[in-house]
């Protein structure tokens, strides 16, 4: 009896067993049935339209793959970070995935990206020499290139016309720029003009910054001559008379002109909220509805430098992924020659031969040329992208709590940018 | 091959009790056991690797310059919590305790944000509690200018402990109320007729009878205190500089986005630690304060 029932739970676990292998089997490696998953970092209807038009597309050519899904992750670019590394780390790594400029330094030195050049070299009528070397800069390692900066997006000023002439303004931006006087006094000014008039409308929004996400205010300081560390990334340059020249300029049109709202208060330009306000070209939009006459022109010029910013997202393959193979030919499909004018409407390319007006023009009718010139093209050509390093979300959070003591109205400006220094310093030097 | 009733009934009590242990074991012990394991890696989330770190962990705890401040937000967040949590619970409670009209109107007023969402509720308050907000909106109209209430020093974790009271006190209240009802009413009486005012009621009487009740509340507030995530996440981010960056979003700042498992993991053990002696304290000492337990 005993040895029969010995069996019978023998037999069992041994059924489990094979059970559970062949569920754990299922799909891996598979070549049929493939189906792909990238995680996106936007919620914008439009947007995920072309991504699922393209992979569509794609589909018909290669029936091997059932399905692709663009996976929204909501949140701010920490929760998306978050959410994504949890992925990876968890056992539940995507195919493909969006990666924040923060980020790029983190993935590329980890090794869980797969090297994506083998693949574009071979892709027929690709054409990967055309990408522009400041565009894929802070995703090559070695020579390999670890994500496909499919957005390079730069900064621009958006301005409400509605509004400045509403407070009374009478030299648009367009027209200081025209004329050589488009600076941060001149954008101050307006700001300052426009919150003062009593509807409750704010000056100027540098847009998701919100007290916290300080790495956006590098569109106010590079015009400064200012950056939050050195070239090698060793170096602090929060403490820098540049940089101090900068939030002090920062903090009187805050708490002094209330040319920016205050901590803790929101205005979203695009609602109409706001004068003017620092948003990545992709914003733009936003803007389809026309609710309000709006115009575009480039960040103002600093006392030391006409800086333009890049803000930029890559496309990568986890190592991790199950179907990496596919999940590259994918890539190299949807960042092609013809996909990537057509992503251009909302995530600038790096190609070369699309970065001229006229050819941004056709799938961007938000822009006139002179728009797209100015900001874009120029922008692209001309900017650095936001400030990287490894470690970014330790650094970001590091910054975030030293910058607080700042934004208040009788703060010591120098002290808390040495407090910074302070902050950062031994991560920096790791 | 016949059972005895002795062992008929063990093995019943046996079958009975293995969902929830084999439910114990996966989701509670082998979670746990896996962040002590974590605690003494070096976990590098995004290349995959994990390498044995010793103690590394815990010294890096001693060096962290953010730590104390940590250590200072839990124990203000805290103390706040369940001072004002266990105070106007009870207060409310002896308040609905009374016999008057709309009584039970107000019990469900009060039990209601119990049942909302905690992240809905959280968010509501956001709004409530910017600059611009509702609050400040309802000050101007007195008057009053309000101060910036999730970006000032003081009132960031004011307005987190408040937000998070209001939340769930209606628990407790219940939970007192239950306990006030269960107090014989004999010894009302004859505390009444020995002459005990309303103060010396509630001191005597009132309050050592629904001892047993306050060392439960006392005991899941503070747990409850200690494990406080969203709405620090919705409301302050931990700031500003650190002054609401209590352990839990802390240790969730270092591992999921700091992708640093390793020193996490060692937060979350301390936290863990904290609660049980917190815990082992509070039912230690119960036999000093609590009726029944002498």
């Amino acid at each position: 009896m005993a040895y029969q029932r010995a069996r019978l739970l023998i037999a069992a676990a041994l059924s489990a067993v094979a059970l559970a292998s062949t569920a754990c089997s299922g799909g891996a490696g598979d070549d049929q049935n493939i189906a792909l998953r990238m995680t996106v970092w936007t919620t914008d209807k439009n947007q995920l339209a072309l991504f699922d038009s393209i992979a569509a597309e794609y589909r018909k050519a290669h029936p091997e793959v059932a399905s692709v899904k663009f996976d929204v992750v909501p949140g701010d670019t920490s929760a998306y970070s978050a959410a994504l590394t949890t992925q990876l780390s968890g056992g539940n790594p995507p195919d493909l995935a969006w990666i924040l400029e923060r980020d790029a330094p983190d993935f590329v030195q980890s090794g869980a990206l797969t090297d994506l050049k083998p693949t574009l070299d071979k892709t027929a009528g690709y054409n990967a020499g055309e990408l522009v070397p400041s565009a894929t800069k802070l995703w090559t390692k070695d020579s390999g290139l670890y994500a496909y900066p499919f957005s390079t997006s730069p900064f621009g000023m958006f301005y409400n016309k509605n509004l400045l002439t509403q407070a009374g303004v009478t030299e648009t931006p367009d027209q200081l720029l025209a004329s050589g006087r488009w600076t941060w006094d001149a954008a101050k000014q307006i700001a300052t003009q426009v919150a003062a008039r009593d509807t409750g409308k704010a000056g100027l929004v540098v847009r998701e910054f919100e007290y916290k996400q300080w790495v956006l205010l590098a569109s106010v300081w590079r015009g400064f001559g200012a950056d939050a560390w050195g070239p090698d990334g060793k170096t602090c340059g929060f403490a820098t008379p540049e940089m101090t020249s900068a939030m002090t300029f920062l903090h009187q049109a805050i708490f002094t002109d209330k040319a920016l709202p205050g901590p803790g208060t929101t205005a979203d330009f695009f609602a109409g909220e706001s004068g003017l306000t620092i948003a990545q070209i992709s914003r733009a939009g936003l803007l389809k509805a026309k609710p309000f006459e709006w115009g575009i022109v480039p960040l103002p010029a600093g006392p030391k430098a006409n800086a333009q910013v890049i803000g930029q997202a890559g496309i990568g393959v986890p190592v991790k992924g199950k179907h990496a193979k596919a999940a590259a030919d994918f890539l190299a499909f949807f960042t092609d020659p013809a996909n990537s004018a057509k992503l251009g409407q909302y995530f600038p390319p790096a190609r070369d031969s699309l970065l001229n007006a006229a050819t941004l023009a056709k799938a961007n009718p938000l822009f006139s040329q002179e728009q797209l010139q100015n900001v874009v093209v120029n922008g692209i050509k001309t900017g650095a992208v936001l400030p990287s390093h490894t470690g970014s979300a330790r650094i970001a959070s590091l910054v975030q709590s030293a910058l607080d003591p700042m934004w208040k109205p009788d703060a010591n400006v120098p002290a808390a940018l040495a407090g910074v220094c302070q902050a950062i310093d031994p991560a920096l030097s790791q | 091959m016949t059972l005895t009733a002795r062992r008929r009934d063990a093995l019943a009590g046996w079958i009975f009790i293995t969902p929830q242990l084999l439910g114990f074991l996966a989701f509670v012990v082998a979670p746990l056991a896996a962040v002590v394991w974590y605690s003494f890696q070096d976990v590098n989330l995004l290349a995959g690797t994990s390498v044995f770190a010793g103690a590394d962990n815990y010294a890096k705890l001693f060096d962290d310059p953010t730590a104390p401040k940590v250590a200072r937000a839990t124990a203000i967040f805290c103390v706040g919590l369940v001072v004002l949590n266990l105070a106007l619970a009870l207060s409310l409670a002896l308040l609905l305790n009374l016999k008057l009209r709309g009584t039970t109107v107000f019990r469900t007023v009060f039990f209601s944000p119990v049942v909302v969402t905690l992240v809905a509720w959280t968010i509501v308050w956001n709004f409530l509690l910017q600059d611009n907000g509702g609050i400040n909106a309802l000050l101007q109209t007195i008057g009053v200018d309000g101060p910036n209430w999730l970006r000032g020093n003081g009132t960031a974790m004011l307005s987190v402990i408040v937000v998070q009271v209001l939340k769930n006190v209606g628990l407790n209240m219940v939970l007192f109320l239950a306990a006030l009802q269960g107090i014989p009413a004999s010894i009302m009486e004859a505390s009444q007729l020995d002459g005990a005012g309303p103060w010396r009621r509630f001191r005597s009487v009132i309050l050592p009878m629904i001892s047993p009740t306050t060392l439960l509340t006392a005991i899941i507030t503070v747990a409850g205190a200690l494990q406080v995530f969203a709405q620090i996440q919705v409301l302050t981010l931990g700031g500003p500089a650190d002054s609401t960056n209590v352990l839990v979003f802390y240790f969730y700042q270092q591992a999921f986005a700091n992708h640093d498992l390793g020193y996490g993991s060692a937060l979350a053990v301390v936290l863990f630690l904290v609660i049980l002696v917190l815990t082992l304290l509070q039912w230690r000492m119960r036999k000093r304060w609590v009726f029944h337990e002498s």
